[in-house]
């Protein structure tokens, strides 16, 4: 199946490097293994915003919504009910999806901008509820000292998790991005008036396409109480998705791995000069500067056309 | 197959369709003509279903579909070209055909299965028979007008319809591109049975492969007939033909 998407070299890399994630611990400390561990799931929350975002080209303003309803319907199941914490790990993504099919129903009605303002208004309100209901969410406190399995409660145990949970849904959203509705996803983002034309229901292939990013957001959710060990609601406040954003633009929103870049390049920047300085942004501020002038592709987006000699002919219009 | 009675469409008080009629058999050629304002491209829009009509049927195939959604109209059989060019312009020139032809067999909701693979053959056939064919992995953004154009009536045909609509198939384009495009509806009428209704400024054109013509007029239909008619008809030549021919 694969043999027909991939190039052999890419998915050579593919192997080689999920092999060295595998052995990874092996060599570096703790907190490296953590700081790889965030790594992951915020790549993983970034690429599922870019399904939507660069795929289907929707304004998903709030995206972090998703992130925070999966970790807490995630964290919910498992401290207020007695059920198995297998179902937690399946409820936290499908509220996720859910959520966000109620607000797509809503938001859909708009289109561009206006799409992404109400959605931002919707998701402050979902974020406001979680923020000041103590007796259900803690409010702004969050929840601390959740009882994870023992299997993933370790560092390790949480890093490998994570590596094994992004990496099968980066396999799935990759198939999804690559099948027919993943064409159709791209036909309406470039036009979604000659879409309707060809016969193509456009609501309805952009609430799947929303209902499939929040899941994979509420996986990514689960995956960041694995590695954190609570949740706050600052997780689902808009200037995070704001940031997430930020990552799919600075790796590359019309390439697959672009986000996960992405979420790489700005959990590195906030950690390691977040060290030397609160005013870590500022060093963000100007890399976006340069970005928006020298790589409006993307990181990744520069060095795929960069290296693909042919595409780029086609892509200037020479043949 | 087609037939459009008394049809109204307002814009905030201004009548752009004023009680058109028009009726299309199948396997006919016609030309809708007009000068610009008299409401062609909403006609066109109002039988597509970008737009609903104020009052009025439009009925196709025996059934009713004014103010059917645009995705059920093109299910239903009818699929169209726009005057301005309206491609999926990061896509490639084959994947804007091949989306169609998805759309088309229902292929569009298949999650886990590549594209690769899908409807290959009949999208290679539909560019080989445009002419496009060698630019199938061109991004269409980057293409010439006159091939974006073309590429227009592709993704149509990537509908396989039984009414093909073409709003100003050949504006823009230089006379060479224009020839070879006039080669094209005449081939797809006789080689595909395909019925095919245009508008067009180009007079040449649509009297060279029209079989009958309908003349517009600040939204009113004012004749449909064969072009001989249509040519000696008093009214056309004072409203649309200046009164000179």
């Amino acid at each position: 199946m694969f043999g027909k998407l991939i190039h052999k070299k890419s998915f050579g890399l593919a192997i080689v490097l999920f092999v060295f994630f595998l052995i990874l611990p092996l060599f570096v400390s703790r907190f490296y293994i953590y700081i790889f561990a965030l790594i992951f799931v915020t790549g993983l929350l970034a690429t599922s915003l870019n399904i939507v975002l660069g795929y289907g080209g929707m304004f998903q303003f709030h995206h972090s919504v998703f992130y925070g309803v999966g970790a807490y319907g995630f964290v919910l199941m498992l401290t207020k009910t007695d059920l198995s914490p297998l179902f937690a790990f399946i409820v936290g993504p499908i509220v996720a999806a859910l959520i966000s099919l109620i607000m797509g129903l809503i938001c859909i009605r708009l289109t561009k901008l206006y799409f992404g303002m109400l959605q931002l208004a919707l998701g402050s309100l979902i974020w406001a509820t979680v923020f000041r209901w103590y007796s259900f969410t803690g409010g702004d406190n969050g929840i601390h000292g959740i009882p994870l399995p023992s299997i993933i409660s370790s560092t390790s145990g949480a890093y490998y998790f994570t590596l094994i949970i992004t990496a099968i849904c980066l396999i799935f959203m990759y198939l999804i991005v690559n099948s027919p509705f993943g064409s159709v996803f791209q036909a309406i983002r470039d036009n979604p008036e000659r879409s309707e034309a060809i016969g193509v229901n456009v609501k309805r292939h952009q609430l799947i396409g929303l209902m499939i990013a929040g899941f994979f957001a509420g996986v990514a959710g689960i995956l960041f109480v694995t590695v954190e060990g609570s949740v706050f609601p600052d997780m689902m406040f808009w200037t995070f998705s704001l940031e997430i954003l930020i990552m799919c633009l600075l790796g590359g929103w019309f390439t697959f791995l672009g986000p996960m870049f992405g979420a790489a390049i700005i959990v590195s920047l906030r950690t390691f000069v977040g060290i030397y300085t609160e005013y870590w942004t500022l060093i963000l501020g100007i890399v976006l500067m340069l970005l928006i002038f020298f790589l409006p592709e993307g990181v990744l987006g520069y060095f795929v056309e960069r290296f693909k000699p042919h595409d780029k002919a086609v892509l200037s219009g020479e043949k | 197959m087609l037939r459009v009675e008394a049809v109204k469409k307002w814009f905030d008080g201004f009548l752009a369709v004023n009680e058109a009629d028009l009726v299309v058999e199948k396997g006919e050629v016609i030309a809708v003509i007009g000068p610009n304002g008299a409401g062609k491209t909403t006609l066109f829009n109002l039988i597509t279903g970008q737009l609903k009509p104020d009052t009025g049927r439009i009925i196709f195939k025996n059934k009713d579909i004014s103010g059917v959604p645009p995705y059920e109209i093109c299910k239903k059989g009818i699929s169209r070209s726009f005057q301005i060019v309206n491609i999926f312009s990061r896509l490639t020139v084959f994947e804007n055909v091949q989306v169609a032809m998805l759309a088309h067999q229902k292929k569009t909701f298949k999650l886990f299965s590549p594209t690769k693979g899908q409807v290959i053959q009949e999208t290679r056939e539909i560019l080989d028979n445009v002419g496009l064919y060698d630019k199938a992995k061109s991004i269409s953004g980057s293409l010439s007008h006159g091939d974006q154009k073309v590429l227009e009536i592709a993704i149509a045909l990537g509908n396989r319809p039984e009414l093909l609509i073409l709003d100003e198939p050949t504006a823009g384009m230089s006379p060479e591109e224009t020839s070879v495009t006039i080669n094209l509806i005449n081939r797809l009428t006789t080689d595909l049975g395909l019925t095919i209704l245009f508008c067009e400024h180009d007079m040449e054109l649509v009297f060279s492969i029209a079989h009958k013509i309908m003349v517009m007029q600040q939204g009113k239909s004012i004749i449909q007939a064969k072009p001989d008619q249509v040519r000696d008809n008093k009214e056309v030549q004072e409203a649309y033909l200046g009164g000179s021919t």
